[in-house]
């Protein structure tokens, strides 16, 4: 990570190596490729990037799954979307019977081209997770692009017309809330709060659960922190911040992620950072060990901290 | 001013009990107890203290409560908007003594 050196470590802060202790979730990355080139975005996506998952990749991850007795597929990107075997793709991960969650900026679904979409999401009983920094159109709009709040907005509101984000349907729509800023986020609980009103009232839409998530210190967000200089200020407030009890729900601790080439990591930011799984385990997805990997120990960097602050942050949300 | 009101001096708050950990421990429980959600929301508590914070001119409160009121999603304008109730009851009780003004000058006036 660029910028000082940040102390204590997040090495020292934890004393011990942090150790997974299951494979319950397999992240798999399709691509960095992305219609949105939000300003935190840690993997720094946007229409420019060619990064895509090869069709061999995707056969690799489909064969791993029905190998292993994995409950949950989370498929993000970039834009999953924009993948052109991407449907397929999410056929294929529900046809073994397995919990599919596909994260998204939703942009693409509030027009006609990706339509078709959300009545493959609803037959695939796929668990929706899209990305809405803020109920402020102006705020999320400048995290993300002008005109993207509206068209979240339609795009929730067709999932709902579709039987999502009501609590008897059984089909989820989350959303996911980062701040808009160089502070971290607030009580899930108060947030969530906020949104459901904000979004009934204003736009008529509704939504399951918002997942807090704190902005990690890589990719255009660390830019960010160095070109406004908040770096400094936002490690030690991560740092402060630290909570021993967030590291028992570690997201790591129990996922694969996948990135578009078929390399495997601990999570999404080691993939951006090229932290690849180590200790000797095989790399690849076309090697896929899942006794040893849900015994492996992870690889941690200072980034870490940012899923142990506060009430701690993970792709599920708040951990403790 | 160099020396005074320096940022990293809030980090040091937690250690006002040094000399008086029982009634920093007092001060805390109570803090914690005070701002939680109860009746009010956390949001409303902590406009509150935001527009304390201001209108009593503490830096720290201001600083540690504007990143309270962002990150739960307290919008700048809505902030802003509370800071002017702060403002107008400023001026509210800057005017009410002025009671004591315009009493002073009628009974001194001929």
């Amino acid at each position: 990570m660029d910028g000082p050196k940040i102390s204590p470590s997040f090495e020292e802060m934890v004393c011990a190596p942090l150790r997974a202790s299951a494979i319950e979730t397999l992240q798999v990355n399709m691509g960095y490729r992305c219609n949105l080139e939000c300003r935190h975005c840690h993997i720094q996506a946007g229409p420019q990037r060619t990064e895509t998952m090869a069709e061999g990749v995707m056969e690799e991850c489909v064969r791993a799954l029905s190998a292993h007795a994995i409950p949950v597929v989370d498929i993000t990107g970039g834009s999953p979307e924009l993948h052109p075997s991407f449907p397929q793709f999410v056929e294929a991960c529900a046809s073994q019977d397995r919990r599919v969650l596909v994260r998204s900026n939703g942009v693409l679904l509030a027009g006609e081209a990706y339509g078709h979409l959300l009545d493959v999401y609803a037959r695939n009983r796929v668990e929706v997770i899209l990305s809405l920094p803020h109920v402020d159109p102006r705020i999320t709009d400048r995290q993300r692009g002008p005109g993207v709040f509206h068209k979240v907005i339609e795009a929730i509101r067709m999932l709902n017309l579709r039987g999502y984000g009501s609590d008897n349907t059984g089909l989820s729509l989350n959303l996911v809330h980062n701040p808009a800023g160089a502070f971290l986020p607030g009580s899930q609980k108060a947030l969530e709060s906020l949104y459901r009103l904000a979004l009934r009232e204003r736009y008529g839409v509704s939504f399951n659960r918002l997942f807090c998530i704190t902005n990690m210190p890589i990719g255009r967000y660390l830019e960010y922190l160095h070109r406004t200089d908040n770096y400094e200020d936002y490690m030690r407030t991560l740092v402060k911040a630290f909570n021993p009890e967030s590291l028992k729900g570690l997201m790591c601790k129990s996922m694969v992620s996948v990135a578009w080439d078929g390399r495997l990591y601990d999570c999404d930011f080691n993939q951006i950072l090229g932290l690849a799984i180590d200790h000797g385990l095989p790399g690849h997805i076309s090697a896929f060990d899942g006794q040893r990997l849900a015994a492996r120990d992870i690889a941690i960097g200072d980034h870490c901290y940012g899923c142990t602050a506060g009430s701690g942050s993970s792709c599920q949300g708040q951990l403790a | 001013m160099g020396d005074y009101y320096e940022k990293k001096d809030l980090e040091d708050f937690e250690n006002i009990g040094e000399y008086a950990p029982d009634l920093g421990k007092k001060y805390f429980d109570y803090y914690g107890e005070a701002m939680k959600e109860a009746g009010l929301s956390e949001r409303e508590k902590a406009l509150i203290a935001l527009v304390v914070a201001v209108t009593q001119k503490c830096p720290y409160c201001i600083d540690a409560y504007t990143n309270q009121c962002l990150s739960l999603g307290i919008s700048p304008d809505e902030m802003t908007e509370a800071v002017h109730v702060g403002a107008a009851m400023v001026a509210g009780i800057v005017l009410a003594h002025s009671t004591q003004m315009r009493k002073i000058i009628k009974k001194k006036g001929m």
